[in-house]
């Protein structure tokens, strides 16, 4: 499928460019559209840099500047932990803290073993569901895909006591281990790839004396390499950005990763006057690590959204 | 396969066994029968979140399908470059709380750049977070503005695989553009169309994460949505039997909502056939 929609794009935009089509108005106003939508979505990121960049205390006199108000990079400091309590006030900063990089920390170790866990278990189960025959396959497939609709706060709350009652309230097990093995939507993805994988080289291996195991890590696994990457990907950002289960599980200090601890740095500051900037810089940082993954695999992400959407 | 049991099948039995218990964590949970749901059907607060919600699913999904099918359709014809499809993708890679607090920010009745904006033509400025009229509104604006790029681009990859020779008929026969988007383009298309409508429906059935940086529920309990309640129910007042019985019925609602949406849209079949 990937291929034939791939040579129907190409011979699409070769057609498109010999005839240059002549100035409509049509054109120019579904144009303007496009722009306009960009802009909108834009936008608001650049809003995010700009306060970033200006002092806390000079934004209430400038709201509408375009350019930072009194340029300044103490928010980033601040949010680092560069900037005394004192020199925070003095810019306009609430005091609150945010241990910026221990959540930081937090949140790669959270999001980098939930990945990790999640794609080679899914990949196994993918594995199982399309390589292998066994009784039931079909059956046990459909129970999965049928949990794909269970919402997950229904099944937040039964994790949530069992996590309490093993002891792992706080610990990154805790915050782990309901996302380490795998859901539905990754083996979907992957059973896809994997059915139409060839058959042939792997009977070769098997004649050979080659077992399942060899087979999935010599042949299979090496294979699928690009779904393989493009799976992890998607699912690090989905894990990066994670809010509900931190939320219930992960509160400590100690574990609390970045999501959730920007919830509480915007709790802690005062209601009236909240350090706009300083939390314009914690927002705009930890979303860094997505938007430079993104700018990498920009590519990649934009055109599996279209697979995992369509099959 | 053991992860599968004990995180997903395990729990699921478990929660429908604990809407049938009173259970405050510090206890054993103690079998009470029907006693949570009945309770519930007389739970004023219940009902007001099932309004909430029902109030924001219907904008988030009304906006973000007509605003997404929108943008598809310019990308289909206008705009192919990856460049702009990634530019529109972009909010919704960022975290929800991220995007929560941006607008937070942009949408502040002081400072607010959107009130800065409004106040410049010379109309009063809104409390978009805190005036009951305006809190469900805003918070369902602001998910439409995260999910209208990624929206689009399920539609986007639904209309590219409609083949090029069914429009190409159609302007032999002399359809006008209106005409071959309502009798060709979307026909052909209602199986995506269903299934991005059974996932965003289903997704925004369970909003929280903005709620809950912006809003918390408030004001009073103009925005307090169901997952929010079920919350608050839960780690607030520890009353987990009463929180897993809400959650029961939130997921029959969503199998309900997914069952109708496939039967009456026919989501399997296609006309191409």
């Amino acid at each position: 499928m990937t291929t034939s929609a791939l040579s129907r794009k190409t011979s699409a935009k070769t057609a498109h460019r010999k005839p240059r089509k002549p100035f409509s108005w049509r054109r120019a106003g579904a144009w303007t559209l496009v722009v306009v939508a960009v802009v909108v979505t834009v936008a608001p990121f650049l809003w995010m840099l700009r306060t970033a960049l200006s002092s806390n205390a000079a934004l209430a006199s400038n709201a509408s500047n375009l350019l930072p108000a009194d340029f300044s990079l103490g928010a980033f400091k601040r949010v680092l932990g560069l900037q005394t309590p004192e020199e925070a006030i003095a810019e306009g900063g609430s005091g609150a803290a945010i241990n910026f990089w221990l959540y930081l920390r937090n949140s790669i170790i959270f999001a980098t073993v939930t990945t990790a866990g999640q794609v080679f278990f899914s990949a196994m189960a993918a594995y199982a569901f399309s390589r292998l025959r066994w009784p039931g396959r079909n059956v046990v497939f459909g129970l999965f895909l049928a949990t794909m609709m269970v919402p997950p706060i229904f099944t937040a709350l039964p994790n949530f006591l069992m996590i309490k009652n093993l002891g792992l309230l706080n610990s990154f097990a805790g915050l782990a281990l309901p996302f380490l093995f795998m859901t539905p939507f990754a083996i979907f993805f992957l059973r896809q790839f994997f059915l139409s994988m060839s058959r042939e080289v792997e009977e070769a291996a098997m004649l050979d004396g080659a077992k399942h195991v060899r087979i999935f890590f010599q042949i299979v696994l090496p294979n699928a390499a690009a779904p393989l990457a493009t799976l992890a990907l998607l699912t690090f950002i989905g894990q990066w950005n994670e809010y509900f289960w931190p939320l219930l599980v992960g509160q400590d200090e100690s574990v609390r990763v970045l999501t959730v601890g920007l919830g509480v740095f915007k709790s802690q500051s005062p209601q009236g006057a909240p350090d706009w900037s300083g939390l314009m810089a914690a927002t705009l940082i930890a979303a860094l690590p997505v938007l430079l993954l993104f700018i990498a695999f920009g590519k990649r992400v934009v055109n599996s959204i279209g697979f995992s959407g369509i099959k | 396969m053991v992860g599968f049991v004990a995180f997903f099948l395990v729990p699921t039995i478990r929660g429908v066994y604990l809407s049938f218990t009173e259970y405050s964590v510090l206890g054993d949970p103690t079998w009470i029968g029907t006693k949570n749901y009945t309770a519930i059907l007389a739970d004023e607060l219940f009902w007001n979140a099932m309004a909430v919600t029902l109030q924001y699913v219907g904008l988030n999904i009304g906006f973000q399908t007509v605003i997404a099918l929108g943008l598809a359709l310019l990308m289909h014809r206008v705009a192919k470059s990856t460049l702009i499809r990634g530019a529109l993708l972009l909010p919704f890679l960022v975290a929800n709380v991220i995007v929560a607090l941006l607008w937070f920010w942009m949408l502040d009745y002081q400072l607010g750049i959107v009130n800065e904006i409004i106040n410049w033509f010379g109309l009063p400025r809104i409390a978009f977070f805190g005036s009951e009229q305006w809190a469900i509104p805003t918070i369902a604006g602001v998910n439409v503005w995260r999910h209208m790029g990624y929206t689009a681009l399920l539609i986007f990859a639904g209309l590219q695989s409609i083949p090029s020779h069914v429009y190409e008929v159609a302007s032999l026969d002399g359809a006008s553009p209106t005409r071959t988007f309502w009798s060709i383009t979307m026909p052909l298309l209602r199986p995506v169309l269903v299934l991005v409508l059974v996932v965003t429906v289903i997704g925004s059935f369970q909003v929280f994460d903005t709620v809950a940086v912006t809003t918390g529920g408030g004001p009073i309990n103009a925005s307090r949505v169901i997952q929010m309640y079920i919350y608050q129910k839960a780690f607030g007042e520890s009353d987990f039997g009463y929180a897993s019985a809400l959650s029961v019925i939130l997921f029959v609602i969503l199998a309900l909502v997914a069952f109708i949406q496939m039967k009456f849209l026919k989501g399997n079949e296609s006309d191409l056939d």
